[in-house]
């Protein structure tokens, strides 16, 4: 057959994949049916426009027989989770992705087991307490597995070598920062477990940012992706560990009457393996799964958003009417910390899902809300702390939480201010997005300055 | 004379399943036999009958199988199982209690045996 019912079927064929009901195969076997009966019509003295035109008449709108399909077997508008029958390239190369995840899984995860049972002890056989280095270099591991996976997926691309070298230099110069700065031997731990345990992953976060969106890093929408990838990656990670946890209580319900010395090699080993592998295959399962379902962080950012939103606003007017009633601890700028992080991801998120046009729906006037309430609350925080700062001094710990706590401020400041700005129509919503993604790389690079150079200023003393 | 698409619905199970059960065939081809063997009276959507097959190889009346066509594209033939020789006696058995049924009723009123098949 020739090129005019070719790009004719093609046409066709593209308009078939939109309604999710009809399968690769039954487009396939359509198809088929198409070109047969194209085929008697043109040995009928048919011209190929007619022929074509005959043929798809006869076989019946597209929406009818997909609406058909999905009458026959309901449970395909659930979008199939399953993978595919690897007989298309498509999923063929997902599968390979899938390999890929657990080899490189398995190998982080061997490391990981090796330097936890080298530094802190094998189960049962506890050599010490570790250094909060070592600790650094396990949270490091499943970030390292994660930016390889993501840097083999994209090997084929241009820019390849260059890709690989700026994907991996902040993972290398905080390994190297870990394994010879202070935290190693001469630092023996205190608040330094948690604080590097729990910054160096954040820090690494720019490797896989690298690998991700490569040479393209400066470019706004593909930051913008790399930040719902990340949301996605966190939602399927969430998943997986449930369903873990639950497996492992099951387990070791099962397990302990028979044989109560295996318990603790099956929390060590076996969920710690479980929970390494479980990282790129995450993101293994984020783009495998892309095109197939919704994404489910712009869902979750739309719900909570207006929740989170009365809650700032509710709890700054409490503030305000009766104040503190006790001042407010030194430990509860985590607290503040973390409302901060929330709020931001949700208007990260929301803003991840909307279009280009002004914004004044809903949802951006409860963000912009929530990020007022979060701020005012925030305010009121730093002001007691400062007033007070004389009686606390200052510790690492302090430093780090202060440090993220006032770049979080800045960052929501000039959001809010965006926001009511493109609420009045001064300022298109790009301004708000570029913002928001041109500050991004501060938090990993703050993160690297606690885990790099705090030890330094607090671990001589 | 135009069939009752409610019609052609019930009647298009047994259909497909008889043609198959002759010799293994594809959708195109199965279509072809219902158009010659009624004479082109019977016809639905092309498209329509996809779904059918399909749901027919869940039910485990039909195999399918992916074979291919002499110009050597890919096509998936259908053949009957066990199951579908059953349900074709079925089916049979039930077409036959609808037609004479109807044939007793018409000829009461004097017409002629309509669907002649009177047991």
């Amino acid at each position: 057959m020739s090129a005019v019912l070719e790009t004719r079927i093609a046409e066709w064929r593209a308009q078939l994949r939109v309604p999710t009901a009809i399968t690769a195969e039954e487009a396939e076997e359509l198809e088929g049916h198409l070109r047969d009966e194209a085929a008697v019509l043109l040995a009928a003295g048919l011209d190929e426009d007619e022929a074509f035109l005959i043929a798809i008449r006869r076989l019946g709108a597209i929406d009818a027989i997909s609406a058909e399909f999905a009458r026959t077997n309901s449970a395909r508008l659930w979008k199939q989770l399953v993978l595919p029958a690897p007989t298309t390239p498509d999923s063929r190369s997902a599968l390979t992705g899938l390999w890929w995840a657990l080899g490189i899984g398995l190998v982080a995860a061997a490391s990981f087991q090796l330097l936890l049972g080298s530094v802190i002890g094998w189960p049962g056989a506890t050599t010490g307490p570790g250094t909060p280095a070592a600790y650094g270099l396990l949270t490091l591991m499943p970030v390292a597995a994660l930016t390889i996976w993501l840097l083999v997926r994209r090997r084929d691309e241009a820019s390849g070598r260059r890709r690989v070298l700026l994907a991996l230099t902040p993972i290398l110069l905080l390994t190297i920062g870990l394994a010879l700065g202070p935290l190693g031997p001469r630092i023996a731990g205190g608040e330094w477990f948690a604080l590097v345990a729990l910054h160096a992953p954040i820090a690494a976060w720019l490797s896989v940012g690298l690998a991700d969106v490569g040479a393209a890093w400066r470019d706004v929408p593909r930051r913008m992706d790399f930040v719902r990838f990340t949301g996605e990656l966190a939602i399927y990670f969430t998943l997986l560990a449930l369903g873990g946890g639950v497996l492992f209580g099951l387990t070791s319900a099962i397990v302990a009457p028979l044989a109560p010395a295996a318990l603790p090699w099956l929390a060590q080993v076996g969920l710690g393996s479980c929970a390494v592998v479980a990282v790129p295959v995450s993101a293994w399962l984020v783009t495998a799964k892309q095109s197939i379902i919704e994404n489910l962080a712009p869902v979750l950012a739309r719900i909570f958003l207006p929740l989170v939103a009365l809650v700032c606003l509710g709890a700054a007017a409490l503030y305000l009417v009766g104040g503190a009633q006790r001042g407010f601890d030194r430990e509860f700028m985590i607290v503040f910390d973390v409302l901060l992080v929330l709020v931001l991801g949700l208007v990260l998120y929301n803003l991840s899902a909307r279009g280009t046009g002004r914004a004044t729906g809903f949802f951006d006037i409860a963000g912009l809300l929530a990020i007022f309430g979060a701020l005012v609350l925030d305010t009121m925080l730093l002001l007691d702390l400062i007033d007070r700062v004389g009686d606390y001094g200052w510790t690492a710990n302090r430093v780090a939480a202060l440090g993220l706590n006032l770049l979080l401020v800045v960052v929501l400041a000039v959001a809010a201010a965006l926001s009511a700005l493109q609420l009045g129509g001064r300022t298109p919503i790009a301004a708000l997005e570029r913002w928001l993604m041109s500050t991004l790389p501060a938090y990993s690079i703050w993160a690297a300055v606690v885990v790099l150079v705090l030890p330094l200023v607090f671990g001589t003393g | 004379m135009r069939i009752d698409k409610d019609l052609v619905a019930a009647v298009a199970t047994p259909l497909v399943l008889s043609i198959v059960a002759d010799s293994p065939s594809y959708g195109y081809a199965i279509l072809a036999r219902v158009r010659e063997l009624s004479a082109g009276e019977l016809e639905w959507s092309d498209g329509m009958l996809y779904p059918l097959l399909h749901r027919l190889e869940e039910l485990g009346l039909l195999t399918a199988e992916w074979g291919r066509s002499p110009e050597g594209r890919r096509r998936k033939y259908y053949s009957i199982t066990r199951a579908g020789t059953r349900a074709i006696a079925q089916q049979r058995a039930q077409w036959s209690t609808v037609t004479a049924t109807l044939d007793r009723l018409w000829q009461r009123s004097g017409g002629q045996p309509v669907l002649g098949v009177t047991p």
